[in-house]
């Protein structure tokens, strides 16, 4: 067994912690934006955590998981516009719409292999896209804002930013939790032997697509949860909000953070998100630099920063 | 690895900009600067700066900061924008707003946070009815009104019947029920594309074509505009079926659509040669500061959100905590509108003229608009009634 | 008449998308490459189109310069950055040519500016042609359609009965085999990758008198290239070709009477925003479809 007391597991511990003080900052300086910015950022730590269940430990590279942001969303959404506010019944919703969703298109899709899933995922997010333009009673291509956020009987106040704050963290430590408990299982295992061989688990007398399936519903319903978060946190559900470039940009802190690590995702969508942020304060002009750095990250860092910070622990 | 710590650090410093004392007035502003729409946010831009600048960049004795962020023509990046402007840099006002669903689901965190949004352009009808808030002020229209008053002039052309073509969002409906409501004739035909993607128009105009209608209506605003008219003078109908706009010819688009754009009417609220002296002062100026570059009616409406905004902390010495006194002072529409006549309906939607503009030649040979007659006067939207507010 | 005019608005979509996929398809199919940024060639090719002919005030020699210079762009872009992308999985190279869109926007927008371009058509090609009696077309429509199965039919002949293509045919079922032979890999690959630029720069400057040229232009139309491919099999120029048309067809028709189609069961002003939205699905639904049935596209080149 190898030391715990690495770069890496200490970068982990002192992102965790930040994580969980940072309402006490915001607080002491004044500066809400920082709240809601990383509200934000941890929604979709976990909307990209749920790709990385399927990414990195499955081998199935979707690229069509802004659907299930959206899906969620909408659920949501939909909801509160015919008038039911109650969260008890909104979640569940776009939880179980979202299982459903990745159940059937899963179905379908892992037919394919390779570059085929890749563009059959995304087919389907688009069509989800088109649906979600098409609804003119829910604001079409406009969107539909979202005058209350979810409640939960007094339990808890999605209003109140902090509480909202530690919500969204709660459900991304426990999503973390979820996915660390699934590929430590024996369920996990072959998940991630089918990556690696899908002949010999055949062999051995696994149903590889089965295991592969109920992977890929587990991941869409987690991101679903995200959706609902997201949803409740922006006010405002869109077809934007699923369109392809969404989806790609999940994939972008995935292998920012660092594929098939469990933290990486987190890690991924900090920086992402903090650098679009920082690099539009200082210039129109962000996407040149973001661009090469994206190509750079691919040519030199495979792995991403987890990749990196592992690569410094070993010297 | 130090390399990083240092990254790091610069990005929490960069975000945790504390917020400056009242000393200052500030103001947001969130347009489009990205993307084949960004020249309609700089436009909005530079007409913004050269108000500052007639106002010598201060506002009631206190200097003016303004803080420019990028939609990106996309609602949710608007929102958080807007979100960022209110929360992280605290604005007193917020300003700008090409486009109805950005402006929409920007909406209800600044009437939240009860901060002073002024929309320089979108005018969607909610926004006039029942979304209408005493914390929101438009220096453009609603987006019916001036589709309305094309309806009224196609009327005294007598022209019998129309089809309609537009864009798929709130905007684009809001154009073609507009022009639906005071056009006489017959509707023969309505499509909408899907926006902003879609710049093909070839199978819609095909269907116009073969709909016999005596007239096409169409509102295209931006590079969109361009293309449908390049279009339309390619397939020939040009001879054929005359074509009507609504903010699809401007001092934006005229350089690329040439003389596609000569004897296509439209309707607006403002035109580069409108007589009074402010409008006079603003075209000339604009001219000099910014060489080879137009005004558009963008810009126009965005000189008067400086001058709106104005007027409220005038009125307060500075103070912006005096909420009620700056909303009271801006309902009283009390600054020199570019566009001349310029009150507030109950719901501060301006009531105001709308003009027919024509493409002409000017005097350096080169295309430019030109007003050719006022259709309607003093004309107010028709959601006025849906606004609850007193 | 109506139905003759839209099937023309379709073939001509549908052509214009054979273009911009026949590139793509070939440098997928023999590099195994998934290059994004194939819609930033489509891109600069319109640009540098509506650049030269400035310049040189003729059409057709802006034309013929901005093709070089997308082949050239091509070549170095293959040079400096994409071969050292062969060989890795398909995800890198997704993000990597991702982050070169990201750039090229930002590059084209820092030269030319935000505004976009207009390239003006010469006059004769701007007036409308009888194509039957009483049904006008515009000629420029009818010279892409005209273009562009000149272009199919030489990059056919080029495929099937030359030595290059043979060598390409044979790179596209099995890469390792053609390396042993002896045939100066590398080389091929950039020349195949320069050819596809120049397709992509074709199909951009081809539709742009229409669409005039902007920053963005080649994302919307890349999907749908991808659209194309993968429903055609991917390697497979003929597989393409008839993807392609069915594509342009499906969209264009959809458009035309998908709106009127739905007026009978839903209300108006339901039917106006769920037409465009249908009309959009529907390509996507038919990708689907061709997947689930035949999960390796119409026509695949080779087993692997």
């Amino acid at each position: 067994m190898k030391s715990h007391i690495n770069l890496r597991n200490v970068v982990v511990a002192l992102v965790a912690a930040g994580l969980v003080l940072l309402p006490l900052y915001s607080q002491l300086s004044g500066n809400i934006f920082i709240l809601t910015l990383f509200t934000r950022i941890i929604i979709f730590a976990l909307a990209a955590a749920s790709l990385n269940l399927i990414m990195g430990y499955g081998g199935m590279m979707s690229f069509g998981h802004a659907a299930y942001l959206g899906i969620g969303g909408y659920a949501v959404g939909i909801l509160a516009h015919e008038g039911i506010g109650s969260g008890f019944i909104q979640w569940p919703v776009a939880l179980a719409v979202s299982a459903l969703y990745a159940l059937v298109i899963g179905a379908l899709s892992l037919r394919t292999r390779g570059v085929y899933f890749i563009m059959i995922t995304l087919a389907f997010a688009q069509m989800a896209y088109y649906i979600a333009s098409g609804m003119s009673r829910y604001g079409g291509d406009d969107g539909l804002t979202i005058y209350k956020r979810s409640t939960f009987g007094g339990l808890i106040d999605l209003s109140n930013r902090v509480q909202f704050y530690y919500l969204c963290l709660a459900c991304l430590f426990g999503g973390i939790y979820l996915i660390w408990r699934i590929i430590n299982s024996r369920f996990g295992m072959v998940v991630q032997g089918v990556r690696s061989n899908e002949q010999r688990m055949q062999a051995i007398g696994f149903h590889a697509n089965r295991y592969r399936l109920v992977c890929f519903v587990i991941s869409g319903t987690i991101c679903g949860l995200a959706g609902a978060l997201l949803a409740n946190n922006t006010d405002f559900v869109s077809p934007a909000g699923m369109y392809w470039t969404r989806s790609g940009e999940l994939m972008v802190m995935v292998v920012f953070g660092g594929m098939g690590s469990l933290f990486g995702p987190v890690i991924g969508a900090i920086f992402f998100l903090v650098l679009e942020e920082v690099l539009s304060q200082f210039t129109e002009y962000w996407a040149l630099i973001m661009g090469p750095l994206l190509l750079l990250v691919v040519l030199f860092a495979r792995g991403g920063i987890m990749g990196l910070l592992g690569r410094f622990s070993r010297v | 690895m130090k390399k990083a710590f240092w990254l790091a650090g610069a990005m929490a410093m960069a975000l945790a900009q504390p917020a400056s004392a009242g000393d200052t007035i500030k103001i947001g502003f969130v347009s489009t600067f990205s993307g084949p729409t960004a020249v309609i946010g700089n436009d909005m831009r530079n007409a913004f700066e050269l108000a500052l600048d007639h106002l010598g960049r201060k506002m009631g004795g206190k200097p003016v900061e303004v803080i420019y962020e990028d939609d990106g023509q996309k609602p949710d990046v608007g929102k958080q924008k807007t979100e960022k402007l209110i929360q992280s840099d605290k604005v007193d006002f917020i300003a700008g707003y090409i486009w109805s669903n950005v402006l929409l689901a920007s909406l209800k965190t600044a009437v939240d946070a009860k901060t002073f949004l002024i929309s320089a352009n979108a005018g969607p009808s909610q926004l006039a009815g029942e979304l209408c808030s005493p914390y929101v002020f438009s220096t453009s229209w609603q987006n019916d009104q001036t589709p309305q008053a094309m309806g009224v002039y196609m009327n005294q052309k007598g022209v019998k019947s129309v089809f309609l073509i537009g864009p798929n969002y709130a905007a684009g409906k809001d154009m073609l029920a507009g022009l639906k409501s005071t056009f006489k004739g017959e509707v023969v035909g309505e499509e909408y594309t899907v926006w902003p993607s879609q710049l093909d128009f070839s199978a819609e105009l095909t269907k116009a074509k073969n709909s016999k209608a005596e007239s096409i209506f169409v509102f295209y605003p931006g590079a969109a505009g361009v293309q449908f008219l390049n279009q339309y003078a390619q397939a020939g109908i040009k001879s054929q079926i005359p074509l009507y706009t609504a903010f699809t010819i401007d001092e934006l688009s005229l350089p690329l659509q040439k003389d596609n754009a000569i004897g296509i009417p439209g309707a607006q609220e403002w035109v580069n040669d409108l007589p009074n002296p402010e409008n006079k002062r603003f075209v000339e100026d604009y001219r000099k500061k910014y060489p080879g570059l137009r005004p558009t009616y963008y810009g126009a409406q965005s000189y008067d959100a400086a001058q709106l905004i104005n007027s409220a902390v005038v009125a307060v010495k500075g103070d912006t905590s005096k909420k009620d006194e700056m909303k009271a002072e801006m309902e009283k529409a009390n600054f020199k509108s570019l566009r001349g006549p310029f009150k507030y309906g109950k719901n501060h939607i301006p009531i105001q003229n709308f003009y027919l503009q024509d493409v002409v030649k000017d005097a350096d040979g080169q295309l430019s608009l030109k007003t050719v007659a006022t259709i309607v006067k003093d004309d107010q939207d028709r959601f006025a009634d849906k606004c609850p507010m007193k | 008449m109506v139905l003759v005019e839209q099937s023309l608005n379709g073939l001509q979509f549908g052509l214009l998308l054979f273009l911009l996929a026949a590139g793509l398809t070939l440098v997928f199919g023999i590099m195994d490459f998934v290059n994004l940024a194939h819609g930033s060639l489509y891109m600069m090719g319109a640009y540098f189109a509506a650049t030269f002919t400035a310049w040189t005030g003729s059409f057709i020699l802006g034309v013929l310069l901005a093709l070089g210079a997308t082949l050239l762009l091509g070549i170095v872009l293959e040079f400096v950055a994409l071969r050292h992308l062969y060989g890795r999985d398909h995800l890198d190279q997704v993000l990597a040519t991702f982050g070169l869109i990201l750039f090229f926007n930002d590059a084209v927008r820092l030269i030319w500016g935000p505004a976009g371009l207009a390239l003006p058509l010469p006059a004769w090609l701007t007036v409308p042609v009888q194509i039957l009696p009483g049904v006008f077309y515009p000629a420029y429509r009818l010279s892409i359609i005209v273009v562009a199965l000149v272009v199919a039919a030489l990059l056919y002949l080029v495929v099937m009965r030359t030595r290059i293509g043979m060598l390409i045919r044979a790179g596209a079922s099995n890469r390792e085999m053609i390396g042993a032979l002896g045939i100066n890999i590398k080389l091929l690959f950039t020349l195949v990758f320069g050819l596809g630029a120049a397709l992509a720069g074709l199909a951009g400057l081809m539709q742009a008198p229409i669409l005039t040229v902007q920053i963005g232009m080649g994302e919307n139309i890349l999907i749908l290239a991808f659209v194309i491919i993968v429903i055609g099999g991917i390697g497979s120029i003929r597989g393409a070709f008839l993807a392609a048309i069915f594509v342009g067809m499906i969209d264009t028709l959809g458009r035309a009477f998908l709106p009127d189609l739905l007026r009978m069961v839903l209300s108006s002003a339901a039917a106006s925003t769920a037409a465009p939205a249908l009309s959009s699905m529907l390509i996507y639904l038919l990708m689907a479809i061709v997947l689930v049935v035949r999960p390796e596209g119409l026509f695949p080149a080779a087993k692997r």
